[in-house]
């Protein structure tokens, strides 16, 4: 009995990591299948699918899919088009959200648990459910640009950065970390003679960079995986983001390879930030069930 | 507390107004909007000014009505049968169309059923928003507890003291932070109807047996294929939500259920599972929004096909807004969609209430 206890011990942990391994074969698989597929030519990604061959770099490997991809669409203009409106918003909002916690948290002002509570009302109104009357706002809204004055916030940036810059989330995230802080040190600096302005700057944005890497990372997030809001309000290839530019490779035949290359050069940039910042990304979804 | 120091009307006031100026513009009132525009006729571009139209266009998109046909009888009073010995009924055509019924004008078959010698027949002025409601309320139905169960499945598993186990954590999650069209293309070749690798597969481990299936072809199919791959996905964020959950319940509470000889299973049933209750109510609530936003998905893989099999809600409200520039439209649907959200969010929020 004694000599059979480790085997036993060994047998159950090899299980335990077999199922652990099979779980994540799923998980991974057709990640693994769309970097593969991006190195073979068509036809040999479609007659692969048929075997394991599918998941790995056999047979006639090569970057053509790449060049290819790059020739048919302006592939740069979109990524650029991306990380321009997700940069900017991300910034944009951790700037706006953080500056109104701090108004919530650390202030007193008449209305302030007015407006807090309807910020966090927002939190029930799902983005679908305002889209299509936001569609015929900022169809509306006037603008002044380089190009002078416009009426109508179709086919530009902003229209895709400032209706994404403020949410209640954010906000959200911001008080709930603002409100740990020790608030004697709020009051001491306000004794010691500090603008408002002073103490966000050089008290509490010093210390917030837990809550800035969340709500960055979830803001991230939401604003490279746009979908709905640019597919309704971008038609011009100009201002058209990574996710909306997919329907450029849809037209008469579909070339596979050309569009695993595409996908594979949208979506492995972001992967590998995750990789890279996992253990951030992973405590960012966790903290917004935390105290939800 | 130091009251005058941190009184600042002026300044509070000037830090919070970005903010909210920016939700108030672009949250709290195209939300107002829905409500008021689903009251009118207003397209996005239009020559002719907007008019007042009540509650048509709820009439327009909810209108339904359940008629009786008897069958058709030849001059004996014998009801007539095809050749496969059906019954024969008038056509639906022949009250929706008529002048007697004003009330069913304009509405189209949903579905029928056989009620003694008559046919019922359920008649909607808008069978393919029906058929997007339904299919939206079944996906809901269907992934909320799947998507919640396998990913606290999930969680208790990555939850064991094992090396490496955070390899696996970060692999499990890794689908959440692909954009889901990236994943839906991914998934219309596993789909495929004949190279598709999940055919590929299945007849490999049946050595050939499997008849392949288009997944995403087929009317009965499709919409599960989509419910699958979506919990694939989302799975991942909701496993890391009970994670964090699971890690909240104070170890001293196993050892307590160690120590009176409590099973495994008795272990789950009485520690794990009421400390969970907060963080099941938040998962449940977060899917059920999810589900019913459900757009991107059918816009890559079906497009709402085949024969409406696939259409949803949100998928709808943009084919109308957008497409049909029919904003009035659009924002109908949006304010139906959002009180069948707050609606089930509620009664969510009641099932699983604190008994006392």
């Amino acid at each position: 009995m004694a000599a059979l206890k480790p085997d036993n011990h060994g047998l159950r942990l090899a299980v335990r990591y077999a199922v652990l391994v099979l779980i994540a074969a799923i998980f991974i698989f057709p990640l693994v299948f769309m970097v593969m597929s991006s190195l073979k030519p068509d036809f040999q990604l479609l007659s692969d699918t048929s075997s394991l061959r599918a998941f790995l770099p056999v047979g006639d490997i090569s970057l053509n899919n790449y060049t290819a991809a790059f020739a048919r669409a302006p592939v740069g203009l979109f990524v650029f088009n991306s990380v321009l409106v997700t940069g900017l918003t991300v910034l944009l909002s951790l700037f706006v959200c953080s500056l109104a916690a701090f108004s919530f948290v650390f202030m007193n002002w008449r209305g302030r648990d007015v407006v807090l509570t309807i910020i966090i009302a927002t939190f029930i109104i799902p983005f679908e459910t305002i889209a299509i009357p936001l569609l015929l706002i900022v169809s509306q809204l006037p603008w002044i640009g380089l190009d002078g004055f416009q009426i109508g916030w179709l086919n530009s940036y902003q229209v895709q950065i400032i209706p994404w810059i403020a949410d209640g989330l954010t906000v959200f995230l911001f008080v709930q970390f603002f409100r740990d802080l020790p608030k004697d040190l709020i009051e001491a600096s306000r004794v010691e003679g500090a603008s408002w302005w002073q103490i966000y700057r050089k008290v509490v944005l010093p210390l917030s960079g837990p809550v800035i890497a969340t709500a960055a990372i979830l803001k991230f997030l939401v604003m490279y995986n746009q979908y709905l809001w640019p597919l309704i309000v971008v038609q011009q290839e100009a201002y058209r983001p990574v996710m909306v530019g997919l329907g450029y490779f849809f037209q008469l035949n579909p070339a596979w390879g050309e569009i695993m290359a595409y996908l594979t050069l949208i979506t492995v940039p972001v992967l590998a930030f995750y990789l890279v910042l996992q253990r951030a990304f992973i405590a960012s979804i966790a903290s917004t069930g935390v105290k939800g | 507390m130091a009251s005058k120091l941190t009184q600042s009307n002026k300044a509070g006031w000037a830090f919070a107004l970005p903010g909210f100026a920016l939700i108030a513009a672009f949250i709290i009132l195209p939300f107002f909007f829905a409500f008021g525009l689903s009251l009118t006729n207003q397209r996005l571009i239009s020559p002719n000014p907007t008019a007042y139209v009540g509650l048509d266009n709820y009439r327009n998109l909810l209108g339904l009505a359940i008629i009786t046909l008897e069958p058709e009888r030849d001059e004996a009073g014998q009801v007539i049968r095809d050749a496969d010995g059906a019954v024969q009924f008038p056509r639906v055509r022949t009250i929706t169309r008529s002048d007697e019924f004003p009330q069913y004008r304009g509405m189209r078959e949903w579905f029928r059923w056989q009620s003694g010698e008559d046919a019922r027949i359920v008649i909607a002025s808008d069978v393919v928003f029906m058929k997007a409601l339904t299919n939206t309320l079944l996906f809901v139905m269907i992934v909320a507890p799947a998507q919640g169960g396998l990913a606290l499945c999930l969680a208790l598993l990555i939850n064991q003291r094992l090396r490496g186990i955070n390899v696996f954590r970060t692999i499990y999650f890794m689908p959440v932070v692909v954009s889901i069209v990236v994943v839906s293309l991914l998934w219309r070749f596993i789909y495929d109807g004949s190279d598709g690798l999940l055919n590929n597969m299945l007849s490999g481990l049946t050595f050939g047996l499997f008849q392949p299936v288009d997944w995403l072809g087929n009317p009965d199919t499709a919409l599960g294929s989509i419910m699958a791959m979506s919990i694939w996905q989302g799975v991942g964020f909701h496993m890391v939500i009970w994670l964090s959950g699971l890690q909240t319940i104070s170890p001293t509470l196993y050892e307590a259920a160690e120590i009176e000889g409590a099973s495994k299973w008795q272990t789950f049933r009485y520690v794990t599972w009421p400390g969970l209750r907060n963080t099941a109510v938040l998962v449940l609530i977060v899917i059920t929004m999810q589900g019913f936003a459900l757009f991107a998905q059918i816009d890559v893989m079906t497009n709402g096909g085949p024969v409406d099999s696939t259409q949803t809600i949100v998928f709808q409200a943009v084919e109308r807004g957008y497409g049909r520039q029919d904003i009035s439209g659009g924002s109908t649907i949006s304010v139906i969609l959002f009180l069948l959200v707050l609606t089930i969010s509620f009664i969510q929020r009641w099932l699983t209430r604190e008994r006392t």
